[in-house]
């Protein structure tokens, strides 16, 4: 059909909107996996900042994303950077907060107590038994967090091509504005197969990054 | 009460039919505990499920005091009958009362009498009704969980009780206290009890009846000591255990094993009474007791011949008594601990009731008893 | 567990608190231009909340019994497959979701409510028929032994259980709702996404902001009132918060 032809014809231009759309996510997560990872394990060392933090982060995520973008656009632009690539990346690293940090607490503080008798026992310093056991056991439930902040934000990236910020959101807006229905089924195509790809492949990744002791786990622990 | 007439269940799976209960034809009189016994897999459980219909037999009958139960609607029927599970089962998300009265509304039982015979079980069970009828089960322990759950199962008193390894899930200190209690409830309440147990102790502790189960086969049914004392095959010896004659012993209480009265000497007497005594029945042992009536001692012939003087001077004291309401396999232990073959017997004040030999125990063994007399304590 | 309910207003008096502050510390303006339109926001605020309301109750109203029903014993094998398909539904992004909505329904309120709808839709229909699963097999056994019917197991003790899953699911679902709504501006639904978009459009923070924040606002009040209605309504015994 129409769409089909449509998709054919501009496919560099729906190449270059993913390469956009993706480096968006990619930077943004990257980042939120830098910044989360070192909260969520600091956070486990008292239970109360824990819940604080995790309660701001769920509440940051409660905000509607556009209700955010927009939010970014009169903080940025004191630095000249209201629209576009930047409050984009900046909403999106919010928004993998929680995932990611509430994923590695939850893992750490999972952690079979056993377990950390034992390495106790064996003599490791805490700074070991948690480069060597704990969080080598949390990489799995990590991983399930960080899948969980791309899809998500897959699906909000789309949405800041309102701020500027390109994307295949771009196609759907244009296809509303412009009541071409090629142009909106391409795009909802476009981030939903992205979406579902990123699912998968990083479920591969997830697969491969955990220890094999803990395979058959691994059930259990997959985001729904 | 409860009888099955060739009853047979076969499963289809994937890998073929499989027979998980075959010909099985038993009766439950009035009022008994029937165990259910036998490894993993044997049918037991089948079994007891196809009497409230939760499976449903492939062919035979079965009859509840005399009505058969395909002519009711299963639904009903269960309504009727107890029903006790492994797991407990108490629904989390109602309190103790609305547990308990869970079979009277179906039953559409008026709310107040539920609640006061809700009440009533509480009490019956040793939980003080004010506190407990409106926890939750995560409020309570393992143990008083256990005990609500039978409760639950006589809310709307059925004749019926049936037990699928209800003492199961508790730690076997509480388990002992539980099945105690259970057995003392029973007896006031005299409901017809089917449960399902994989533990030979247990089944002999707590049934009038015995049945035991192998590959969906009911191998014999016979009481607890008739079990023991003359297993049907090889399976079932090696099930009850090898030390069978050992299990049959905490069947009977040492006031049933006690030999004919026999005299006592008191510490003053002269030893050549004592030795007369001993000499009058050919005993080789004569005891001790003090002015109340108590054993302190005891005399031995051969130690006391062409002896003189007071009966104390030649006395040994005793290793141990038993009293009359122990069982014999505690009595035997004792037996062991010291080295001894016989022990004086003491009942509920200490006063010298007789003595026990185990020559003469092992003559007990070989008659064959009516059952549930000696269960009781 | 008071200590985490104050905590947790504590917080959130503290969130707009801050969110105050910082408005009042940008008054040089600020605060006036959003004041501009009060009573847009009045009325697109109703509007707003009339979106998430008729979506969000629709959504219930399906996905509990859609739940339910694919829990059913004579449902398991079809169900995982459509509990997949509804997983990969999930993962549309929500813009897509509306604007498809406006290809097959057209522009107006109707559309909007229907793609609210389908995105409110697979969190409770997920979680429902999770909690429902994840009741364990003995508490059915014990309520069939005792003589109740599939019906009544069903209403006393698998829902019961599988409640407090159900609301968790609910929560989620409404906040994606909420999320979500101010996007139906885009499709002629109205609500507070007028404000946002067409401040973004004529690079006016100050429309921006008075559309971005009672969105934000809207959405914390309604995640706290789902929260607060779980922890009430969910009977104590399985209520793991009390």
């Amino acid at each position: 059909m129409e769409t089909l032809a449509f998709i054919l014809a501009n496919l560099p231009a729906i190449g270059q909107r993913t390469v956009q759309h993706l480096s968006i996510v990619g930077v943004a997560v990257g980042l939120a996996v830098l910044t989360g990872v070192p909260i969520g394990i600091a956070i486990t060392q008292n239970k109360r900042v824990a819940d604080v933090v995790l309660y701001v982060a769920a509440m940051i995520m409660t905000i509607p994303s556009i209700a955010l973008f927009g939010i970014m656009i009169p903080v940025l632009s004191k630095i000249g950077q209201g629209i576009g690539y930047l409050p984009a990346v900046i909403a999106v690293l919010l928004y993998s907060q929680l995932p990611i940090i509430r994923n590695t607490y939850t893992a750490i503080t999972n952690v079979d107590p056993a377990l950390r008798e034992a390495a106790r026992g064996m003599g490791m310093a805490p700074l070991q038994r948690l480069s060597q056991v704990e969080l080598p056991i949390a990489v799995p439930v990590i991983m399930a967090g960080v899948r969980i902040a791309v899809v998500i934000n897959i699906g909000i990236t789309a949405i800041a091509t309102y701020i500027g910020a390109g994307g295949l959101g771009a196609f759907i807006s244009r296809g509303i504005s412009q009541t071409d229905p090629r142009q909106l089924i391409t795009g909802a195509l476009a981030v939903s197969l992205l979406a579902i790809a990123a699912d998968y492949g990083l479920l591969w990744v997830q697969r491969r990054l955990t220890p094999r002791g803990l395979r058959a786990r691994l059930v259990a622990t997959s985001a729904a | 009460m409860i009888k099955l007439e060739n009853v047979t269940k076969v499963f289809d799976t994937p890998a073929g039919s499989v027979v998980a209960a075959q010909n099985i034809s038993m009766e439950v009189p009035e009022g008994e505990i029937c165990v259910l016994l036998g490894p993993s897999g044997c049918g037991k459980t089948t079994t007891l499920k196809m009497v409230n219909r939760l499976v449903q037999p492939s062919s035979g009958k079965i009859t509840i005091n005399g009505k058969d139960t395909d002519d009711y609607d299963p639904v009903e029927l269960r309504r009727t009958i107890g029903y006790v599970i492994q797991q407990i089962g108490l629904f989390p998300n109602m309190t103790v009362e609305q547990n308990i009265c869970v079979v009277p509304k179906l039953l559409g039982w008026d709310m107040a009498k539920a609640r006061a015979r809700a009440a009533e079980l509480l009490a019956t069970i040793n939980l003080e009704p004010a506190v407990f009828l409106k926890r939750y089960p995560k409020e309570l322990s393992g143990g008083q969980q256990q005990r609500v759950g039978v409760a639950r199962a006589l809310a709307a008193d059925p004749p019926v009780l049936l037990m699928d390894e209800p003492f199961g899930a508790i730690d076997p200190i509480n388990r002992e206290v539980i099945q105690d209690e259970f057995l003392k409830m029973h007896r006031r309440l005299r409901k017809t009890v089917m449960f399902v147990s994989h533990d030979i102790d247990e089944a002999v502790k707590m049934a009038d009846k015995v049945a035991i189960f192998r590959a969906g086969k009911l191998e014999q049914f016979d009481s607890p000591d008739n079990l023991l004392a003359h297993p049907a095959n090889r399976f079932i010896a090696d099930f009850v255990g090898a030390d069978r004659t050992l299990k049959r012993l905490r069947l009977v209480k040492v006031a049933a094993a006690l030999e004919p009265p026999s005299p006592t000497v008191a510490a003053a007497d002269d030893v050549e009474r004592a030795m007369a005594l001993m000499a009058e029945r050919d005993h080789k042992y004569i005891v001790m007791v003090d002015p109340q009536g108590r054993p302190q001692a005891y005399l031995g012939r051969d130690a006391c011949r062409n002896q003189a003087g007071a009966a104390v001077k030649h006395s040994t004291p005793l290793p141990a008594t038993v009293g009359l309401d122990e069982d014999l396999r505690a009595a035997v232990s004792i037996m062991f601990m010291h080295d001894v073959r016989w022990l004086a017997c003491v009942d509920a004040d200490g006063v010298f009731a007789g003595y026990i030999t185990q020559p003469g125990i092992t003559r007990l063994l070989r008659e064959t008893y009516r059952t549930g007399v000696e269960n009781v304590s | 567990m008071q200590r985490s309910w104050l905590a947790r207003t504590v917080l959130v008096l503290a969130f707009i608190a801050t969110f105050t502050l910082g408005l009042l510390v940008q008054r040089s303006g600020l605060f006036d231009q959003i004041a501009k339109y009060w009573s847009d926001i009045f009325y697109l605020t109703r509007q707003h909340v009339r979106l998430v309301a008729i979506s969000g109750g629709l959504a219930i109203l399906a996905g509990v019994p859609i739940g339910l029903a694919l829990s059913r014993p004579a449902m398991r094998r079809s169900a995982e497959s459509i509990m997949q398909a509804l997983n990969i539904g999930s993962t549309i992004p929500t813009l897509a979701v509306i604007a498809l909505s406006m290809t097959l329904l057209g522009i107006g309120a109707l559309p909007a409510i229907f793609g609210l709808w389908i995105a409110s839709l697979l969190p409770i229909v997920r979680n429902t028929y999770a909690g429902v699963l994840g009741v364990p097999a003995y508490f059915v056994e014990a309520a069939e032994g005792m003589g109740m019917r599939p019906l009544q197991v069903l209403a006393h003790v698998e829902v019961p259980n599988a409640l407090f899953v159900t609301f968790a699911g609910i929560r989620t679902a409404l906040a994606i709702n909420v999320g979500t709504a101010p996007l139906a501006f885009l499709i002629g639904g109205g609500g507070l996404g007028e404000l946002i978009f067409t401040g973004i459009d004529l690079n006016e923070p100050g429309m921006m902001l008075a559309g971005a924040v009672p969105t934000a606002l809207l959405a914390v009040l309604v995640d706290l009132l789902v929260g607060a209605v779980s922890f009430w309504l969910v009977p104590r015994g399985v209520n793991p918060l009390r």
